[in-house]
This record gives structure tokens, C-alpha cells and sequence, in this order.
């Protein structure tokens, strides 16, 4: 599950708009040759991000809130 | 999340004023929607051939616009504005919509009504637009796409409950199948009527609204669609980590080898038309300086460019069906680590792909990258990419000189090689100018990569013959008017001066002292005047060299003998013409394309450094490509 996206407002907002909003639901089924950049799906859309951004965003699994 | 300072944002569009109402002008209706909803399908389905691409006014946006006819008999003029996700506007594209919808966009008036296209597959995302676009108070229908699909992976939606919920009439079509597209002409010629007013959520609040969206989703019943089995099957080959990387390397090959072995007959019944149209008018028309003009200059002129419109529309077509099919997404996904090294990123890669067809729009579509810096490098490094307007002078500089011989079977042969070769020079210059320029003037910390992967659809076949068509359009008008131009000069000027009415030797004439007289610059590179009027008529665009070679030849009469290739190559050493090859790669000679990175840039300066930059290396390399041509060969 998505839990926050720390990055600037307008990128952040970009990524909101594209699906990627906090509580929803991700996983990353494909990546580019040598695992970045990955694709993360998110309400049957997919948007691609490279490592540098998406280690913004803060991922966490439902039993084990961190 | 930490918290955040609230932008500048607009406000809701409620306390417009309301269009005042136009006398007999055509009505004007905008589409609207996110990217990948379809709207240029529908676009298409609704206007057909009649519809042309200009720009907004003082942005690079691309501005489409096309009229519909009516049943009763009137006129619709319809607009098809930048895709956008919502009206929030931070991107030049959601500026044009947000301006344009309020009308606020100079010389643009305020649309009459909207057609809101999302896509029903992912309607609890793509509802938020409509949010967006109710809040603005214009007669608005929502126009639900790829119906076909929703019901073939088993989603569903009660249409009425939306549109009661919305307060806008709503209809489910599939724009690409053409269901349901009457129902959008009916709203198109019925009264115009305002949406009823409902609850919106504050359009700056993202997540407020995804709730909203979805919470209107679900009380019409939406059950959202199975996932794309089809689009998770391709993407686990196209997206393996090592079957990826190897179609990718296939699918580029086989484009560049189709680009000679399908074109070629094209080509050649092309220009026997041309040929054959040629002799039949000198024989048949009576001999005058008109007839030399039409037959030796325009003919000869035109008629040598017109002979790689095949070729070109080759390109396109498969450009167009990468990227309609999805597969372009993909390819920029894999070509990110690459790009990366040199400081670079995938989405440059989709720009660098379309400077394949032509540099223009590839200037054009740097607009998708977010990064300031990263557009600046790729708009600098896209003239280097192989544009269509280098065939013609690559092609028959080629055929001219090396023999056509199989090199992998039937796979590859000598000329494609050598052809790939060039693109791949191309390719080269531009890495290393972008490592150059990434790595100085326009480094940067980080890099900002989103990138939506749309799922894969079969090209409609109409979709991609509206484009060549619309190609096709460009190209024959620039060669009837830029060619032709320069052509019709070029012909005057080695005419000229007359001696008792007689046309001097065309060494001797204005455009052959115009050759002679940069022919000391171009002579290290083993090139003659002949070339020298070709390089300075080629300023205009690149492909008018083969023009200019055309009538000079034409003119002299050897062309006529014996062909322009055999002309070609009674005029040039081996190694020259390998130096011809490398100039032409380099060199940025293309008045649109300077044109649009002055625009784009916002003033003369990246275009002054661009073509310097560009001159410079066209120089030095065609004359270190001539001496080791020339060490190679022993001579």
C-alpha cells in the first residue's frame, strides 16, 4: 500500500493524477533490463519511475504497518 | 506526508461569464481528455480528411481543429486541445486547456460546448478530469471510450445513474469501432444545454478528488474492467529482461531495412511517372525557354524529391503504428538506462524516435519532458537523429557508389548497412553532444521520469492512413513551394547572364560563380561548385540539394544520358562522396527546424549555437572521413 509520496507539490500532484494516491494499492510487475526504471501499477494504470524518484514514495504492506 | 504550501491555483470556473451568444459563426466544440482516452480517434471519426494542425499563437502546443457537417446542414468547428490529466495547470499542454476552456486564450474564443472524452476502462481515475471540466459551466457531454473493451473484460456501467450524478448527459462509445458516435453528432446538433449543478470537491485537493470520482463510479454501478490479459502477456516478453532488449533491437532493424526493400518499387514507379511525364512534355511542347524551364528545372527539380515520398510515408507508417500499438511506451522504458548514461532519460527517447521522421516535430515533442534541462539537451541533440529529409541525398549518394550485395542472407544488404551506418553516426553525434552538454552547461541533480504505460491496441488502419495522408500533405506542399522555389531560382540563375540570347555554360553563369565562389571552403572536403551550389541551396532545407543536382545536370545534360547517379559519380571521388555522406549528417540544414528551436527556446541564441556547433563538426568530419576514405583505399 501507498503511504505518502515525498516529493515536490507539482510532481506529487502529477503522480496523484496518474493514480499513484496515498492508500491505494501498488505493485510493480515489470522493469526496464537492470531492474530501473520499474513499472508500478496502481488501479489497473501503469506508470513507469525511475529508482531516484521512487524512493520518495513510502510503500508499506497492510499486516505490518511501519 | 509533509505538509505543503498551497500553489497558486486556478479557481473554479463558475464565475465566468457565460459565452455571449454568436450570430452565424460556426459553433465551437472542444475535446478534452486525458491522454490515451482517444481523443484524436474520435477526433478523426467525427472530422475525417477535414482538419488541419496549427499552432496556439505565442506556444508550441499543436492546435488541431476540423469541421463537422450537420444533418440540418450547418457547420461545427471542433478543437482538439492537449490531453491533460486535469485542469490544474503546470505544463504548457494544461495551460491551452485550462485558457482555452475559460476563454482565456488570445485570439481563441471561448468554446460553446465540450466533448469530454475519458477512457470507461479506467473511469474511477479518469472521472476526475471530469470534475475538472464541470466546475467550468459549458454545455458538456462525457463521452465514455473503448466501450468495447469495458464489456469484453466484463466491466460494466449504468450510464444514466452517471449522468443523473454528474448532472451532463453521458454516452458509452467506442471510437475506434465507430459505436455509438451518433449519439456524439446528435449532442453536436442539438440545443446546447449547461450542466445542472452538483457537489464538487476542491479541485487543488488530488486525493479529495480521486474519492469523489471513485464514490461517483461506484453509486453508477461501475464494476471496473478485468485487467488487459492481453497488454500483461506482451509486456512479459516485451518487457523481459533479456527478450526485451532483443526485440527492441529487431524491431528497430526491421524498420530500417523495410525503409529500402518496400520502398524500392514504390520508388521506382514513382519515378518512371516522373521520368515518363518528363520526355513526353519536352517532346510535345515546343521548344522555348518556358519548356526548358519546365522540363530541365521544375521537372528535373521537383521531380527528384518527389521521388522519396514512398520512402518517407514508410517511415512514418511505422513510427505511427509504434506508437498507436503502445509499443513506443515500452521501447522508452528500455532505452532509459541507456539514455541515462549519458545523462539523457527514456522520454527523451520518444523525441529522438520521431526526429527520425523529421526534427520538427520531434522539437515539438520534447514538450512531454518535464525537465527543463533535459528538454533544452534534447531539443539540442534532435537535428543530429537521421530525419526523412536526408534520404534522398543518403539513398542515391549510396546507390551511386556501392554495389547492392547481400551482407546476412536476405536480411541485410550492403546498402541498408551502409544506410544504418549513417543513422547510427547520427546517433553517435547526438550522445555525445548530450554527454557533452549534460555533463557542463546543463547538468542536473535529479532527474523527473513519469511515464504512463497505455495498454496495447491494434492500430486502426484509418487512424494511421489519416496521418500519412496528412504527411504526405506537408511534404508535397513543401515541394511545391520551398523545391519549386528554389528550384525555379536555381534554374534563373544558371541561366543567366544571356549572351545573344543564348544561356552561358553553367560554370559561367550567376549560380555557377556562386559555387566557384565557395568552393575554396569546400574544396579540402574533395567537393566541386557543383556540390558547393547544392550545400548553399541545401541551407533551405536538406533534401533540395538532390533538386539542385537534378537541374544542374539536367541542364548540363548529362543527367539526361546518363542519370544522375553516373552524373554523381563523373563529378565525385570515392572518398568526397563519403564526405558528402558525413556532412549531411551533421549539418543542420533546415530553415523549419531552426525556426522551431528558436521558438521553442524563446530567442535566437540555442539556434545560432546549434547551427555553428553543427557547421563545425559537418566540416571536420567530412574531411577526416575524406582522408581516411582516402588512406583506406590506398590513394
Amino acid at each position: 500500500m501507498l503511504r505518502a509520496i515525498d516529493l515536490p507539490e507539482a510532481l506529487a500532484q502529477r503522480l496523484m493524477e496518474m493514480g499513484l494516491v496515498p492508500g491505494s494499492t501498488v505493485s510493480a510487475p515489470f522493469a526496464a533490463p537492470g531492474g530501473d526504471p520499474r513499472v508500478y501499477r496502481v488501479d489497473g494504470a501503469e506508470v513507469a519511475l525511475r529508482r531516484e524518484m521512487a524512493q520518495f514514495l513510502t510503500l508499506e504492506t497492510p499486516e505490518d504497518p511501519a | 506526508m509533509s505538509p505543503r504550501s498551497a500553489l497558486a491555483l486556478p479557481a473554479a470556473c463558475h464565475d465566468e461569464p457565460p459565452a455571449p451568444p454568436r450570430g452565424s459563426k460556426a459553433r465551437i466544440v472542444a475535446i478534452v481528455g486525458p491522454p490515451n482516452a482517444g481523443k484524436s480517434t474520435l477526433f478523426n471519426r467525427l472530422t475525417g480528411l477535414r482538419q488541419k494542425v496549427a499552432n496556439y499563437p505565442g506556444v508550441t502546443v499543436e492546435q488541431h481543429r476540423g469541421r463537422v457537417r450537420l444533418p440540418s446542414g450547418d457547420e461545427i468547428e471542433l478543437i482538439d486541445l492537449p490531453g491533460v490529466y486535469s485542469l490544474v495547470h503546470r505544463s504548457e499542454d494544461e495551460r491551452v486547456t485550462h485558457d482555452t476552456l475559460l476563454g482565456r486564450m488570445p485570439g481563441q474564443p471561448r468554446p460553446d460546448a465540450v466533448l469530454l472524452i475519458l477512457d470507461s476502462t479506467s473511469l474511477a481515475r479518469h472521472l476526475v478530469l471530469a470534475a475538472n471540466v464541470l466546475s467550468c459551466n459549458l454545455p458538456t457531454l462525457v463521452v465514455l471510450n473503448m466501450g468495447d473493451e469495458l464489456r469484453g473484460r466484463g466491466g460494466s456501467l449504468d450510464v444514466t445513474a452517471l449522468s443523473r450524478q454528474l448532472g451532463a448527459p453521458v454516452v458509452l462509445v467506442s471510437a475506434a469501432r465507430n459505436e455509438g458516435i451518433d449519439a456524439v453528432r446528435a449532442f453536436l446538433a442539438g440545443e446546447v444545454v449547461r450542466p445542472l449543478p452538483i457537489a464538487l470537491p476542491a479541485l487543488q485537493d488530488v486525493p479529495a478528488c480521486h474519492k469523489w470520482a471513485t464514490r461517483m463510479g461506484a453509486d453508477a454501478g461501475y464494476r471496473a474492467p478485468a485487467p488487459p490479459m492481453w497488454t500483461r502477456r506482451l509486456d512479459s516478453v516485451f518487457l523481459h529482461p533479456v527478450g526485451g532488449p532483443l526485440v527492441f533491437l529487431a524491431v528497430v532493424l526491421a524498420v530500417f531495412q523495410s525503409i529500402f526493400t518496400l520502398a524500392k518499387p514504390l520508388m521506382d514507379v514513382v519515378s518512371g511517372a516522373i521520368e515518363g511525364s518528363g520526355s513526353w512534355l519536352a517532346a510535345h511542347l515546343p521548344a522555348s525557354l518556358l519548356r526548358d524551364l519546365l522540363v530541365d528545372g521544375i521537372w528535373a527539380g521537383v521531380g527528384a524529391v518527389v521521388v522519396f515520398l514512398p520512402q518517407i510515408l514508410i517511415l512514418f507508417l511505422f513510427i505511427g503504428i509504434l506508437e498507436d500499438s503502445g509499443y513506443l511506451a515500452r521501447a522508452a522504458l528500455i532505452a532509459d538506462r541507456t539514455m541515462a548514461k549519458v545523462g539523457l532519460q527514456g522520454k527523451s527517447f520518444i523525441p529522438l524516435l520521431a526526429a527520425y521522421a523529421c526534427a520538427v516535430p520531434a522539437v515539438l515533442a520534447t514538450r512531454t519532458i518535464e525537465d527543463k534541462r533535459d528538454r533544452l539537451a534534447t531539443i539540442l541533440i534532435a537535428p543530429f537523429m537521421t530525419c526523412s529529409a536526408r534520404l534522398p541525398i543518403y539513398t542515391l549518394v549510396i546507390a551511386a557508389f556501392l554495389p547492392e550485395q547481400p551482407l546476412l542472407g536476405p536480411f541485410l544488404g550492403t546498402r541498408a548497412a551502409a544506410l544504418l551506418g549513417l543513422y547510427v553516426l547520427g546517433f553517435l553525434a547526438a550522445v555525445g553532444t548530450a554527454r557533452l552538454l549534460k555533463s557542463s552547461i546543463l547538468r542536473s541533480e535529479r532527474t523527473d521520469f513519469v511515464l504512463e504505460m497505455p495498454p496495447y491496441r491494434w492500430p486502426s488502419f484509418r487512424q494511421l492512413g489519416l496521418r500519412l495522408v496528412d504527411r504526405s500533405k506537408v511534404f508535397l506542399h513543401r515541394a511545391g513551394t520551398v523545391i519549386l522555389a528554389a528550384s525555379v531560382a536555381l534554374w534563373i540563375l544558371a541561366n543567366v547572364p544571356r549572351h545573344d540570347g543564348q544561356a552561358p555554360p553553367i560554370a559561367e553563369s550567376v549560380a555557377g560563380m556562386l559555387g566557384r565562389t565557395v568552393e575554396p571552403l569546400i574544396a579540402p572536403l574533395g567537393f566541386d561548385w557543383r556540390i558547393g551550389i547544392g550545400l548553399v541551396t541545401s541551407l533551405a532545407a536538406r533534401e533540395v540539394i538532390v533538386g539542385t543536382l537534378g537541374t544542374i545536370y539536367g541542364i548540363e545534360g548529362t543527367a539526361e544520358s546518363v542519370g544522375l547517379q553516373e552524373a554523381l559519380r563523373m563529378h565525385l571521388t570515392v572518398p568526397a562522396a563519403v564526405g558528402l555522406l558525413v556532412f549531411f549528417a551533421f549539418a543542420m540544414q533546415c530553415t523549419s527546424t531552426i525556426a522551431v528551436v528558436r521558438r521553442e527556446t524563446g530567442g535566437w541564441k540555442w539556434p545560432a549555437v546549434q547551427f555553428g556547433y553543427m557547421l563545425f563538426l559537418a566540416w571536420t568530419g567530412a574531411f577526416v572521413a575524406n582522408r581516411i576514405t582516402a588512406i583506406l583505399l590506398g590513394s
